[in-house]
């Protein structure tokens, strides 16, 4: 199991728009280097990423949840 | 008008928390939950909880605003820049409350918010324009003559774009179709309206603004200010009036910006804005922004007016209380936009608590703070701190007190531009007036300036 943490404070977005589809959803394949949501700190927007290929397992911040440097944003089982 | 809801935060709900109080009027805040013990909310009569960090739904969701309004017995709502300063449907269901608008009518919010309508509007009230088409592009019209008649470089921007949003470059024929497919679904994307319209491109100008003051009936301007001095289309420094600006060029801008909001019976704070040429000594419109502006301050330093007050009044009252010869300006003032960023790194946000806060003062000094010592710097909104505006007799005495008033600024506790403010001001270009609006992204030397 992997973690994503949040490197930054602020909002965690799970889309890239409120009308968007969501970067990922549970369950997903994902590869290492793909986005899965953005933190808005400020008004400037950074995209978070898996390090790691494998499957989405959770997320552990809400969609619009708030976030502290960090925080664990989801878990990725690697393979 | 006895009770005035503020649907902003931090230094521009000081501000007019400030100009309410001095004319009677009772304040109530509408803050965010993280801004309920904000500086603005200290001075606040009253304090309205309007709901979490996220500003979607907090200061963007115009329906809980609207109930903060209404349960604290509000009769006025200023809504400051920013948020739903600029939102058509919000003026209306305000004015369908019951509620003064501090603003113009919702029906010139909207015409200005469609940029080719606006430049339409422009050119009917005889305002320079830059070559471009004839409002939003036909897309079953072939736009290749259009576009070779008005003559490459151009840009294409989105109608419902605006604030440097919604922009792209073409420089070759070959590239047109291509981008106005790309922009077209940007524009949907972003703005939720596909039109796009074409423009001439300008390199290298500054950016000169009008401010106007309506009543629906007459108009007036209140002079001009420069703010090329931009980052990523922000800007950072501003000034008034605009340096080096052509006697003649000086007088179209004024005139045909009372022009334009006597064409659509502008009422209150308005501010065209335009593209100048210094090469081919010519200015032409570029948007207008139906709200008070941040630089506001610079045009009450060289007037000796309250704009907030004249707004708020111009509300209450409907009738604006000033004529045009009223209006003197002088000396030169100047504005510094002080954020929480960090120049070292990309200027990334840098959320904190502010441990050490200490102002300049002296002659000509104003600071417009929406902190103090001990203020937290939270991560869910604009990073802007401060303002710190600066008068003196003329340009080159303004810039000499300027740069004595920002030595003295200490902030500790979170990053900030100030070193780029200090540094971009030492600029001979600056001094002698040859920047313009890319200046300091072209200036590689500028953005590594030591925090």
């Amino acid at each position: 199991m992997a973690d994503i943490v949040s490197p930054l404070p602020g909002i965690f977005y799970r889309k890239p728009g409120p009308d968007k589809d969501p970067y990922a959803n549970e369950g997903d394949a994902i590869e290492a280097g793909q986005t899965i949501g953005v933190v808005e700190i400020m008004k400037q927007f950074s995209e978070i990423r898996s390090d790691v290929a494998g499957t989405l397992e959770s997320f552990a911040v809400e969609d619009s949840g708030t976030v502290n440097p960090g925080d664990v944003i989801a878990t990725v089982s690697e393979g | 008008m006895e009770r005035l809801l503020i649907a902003n935060r931090g230094e521009i709900a000081v501000r007019v928390i400030r100009a309410a109080r001095e004319l009677g009027l009772e304040t109530v805040l509408a803050a965010s939950e993280p801004d309920a013990d904000s500086y603005a909310a200290s001075l606040a009569d009253d304090v309205r909880v309007i709901g979490p960090a996220p500003a979607a739904k907090s200061y963007l969701d115009g329906a809980a605003v609207l109930a903060a309004a209404e349960a604290a017995g509000c009769d006025a709502l200023h809504p400051g820049y920013g948020f739903l300063s600029e939102n058509a449907r919000f003026a209306r269901s305000v004015l369908d409350a019951g509620i003064t608008w501090v603003g113009p009518s919702p029906e010139a919010i909207e015409l200005m918010g469609n940029k080719s309508r606006a430049r339409q509007a422009a050119e009917d009230a005889g305002v320079p324009t830059l070559p471009g088409s004839d409002g939003a592009l036909d897309p079953d019209v072939d736009t290749l003559p259009i576009a070779r008649e008005i003559g490459y470089p151009l840009v294409v921007k989105a109608s419902a774009g605006g604030g440097g949003r919604g922009i792209r470059l073409v420089t070759q024929e070959e590239d047109l179709v291509q981008t106005l497919d790309v922009a077209r679904a940007e524009a949907q994307a972003a703005f939720g309206d596909p039109a796009v319209y074409l423009e001439q491109f300008v390199s290298r100008a500054r950016h000169v603004e009008v401010q106007i003051l309506g009543d629906g009936d007459r108009v007036i301007h209140l002079g001009d200010r420069d703010c090329s001095l931009q980052r990523r289309q922000q800007k950072i420094i501003e000034e008034a009036p605009a340096p080096l600006l052509p006697d003649a060029v000086r007088d179209t801008i004024r005139a045909s910006s009372i022009e334009l909001g006597r064409q659509c019976n502008y009422s209150g704070l308005g501010t065209v804005e335009f593209l100048y040429d210094p090469d081919r000594e010519q200015a032409a419109f570029i948007e207008m922004n139906t709200r008070l502006q941040v630089e506001h301050p610079v045009t009450e330093m060289v007037t000796g007016l309250d704009l907030v007050r004249e707004q708020l009044l111009v509300a209450s009252t409907g009738t604006l209380r000033l004529h045009q010869e009223d209006i003197v300006f002088r000396g030169h003032a100047f504005e510094f936009r002080i954020n929480a960023e960090d120049p070292t790194q990309g200027f990334m946000p840098s959320p904190g608590t502010l441990a050490r806060l200490d102002w300049p003062g002296g002659p000509g000094v104003r600071i417009d703070a929406g902190v103090v010592a001990g203020s937290a710097v939270a991560p869910f909104y604009d990073s802007l701190l401060a303002k710190l505006v600066v008068w003196d007799e003329n340009r080159t005495e303004a810039i000499t007190r300027s740069a004595r008033a920002l030595a003295e600024v200490r902030i500790e506790g979170v990053k900030t531009t100030l070193p780029l403010l200090s540094t971009v001001l030492h600029r001979p270009e600056v001094r002698d007036v040859t920047h313009h609006s890319k200046f300091i992204e072209t200036t590689p030397d500028l953005l590594g300036a030591d925090a």
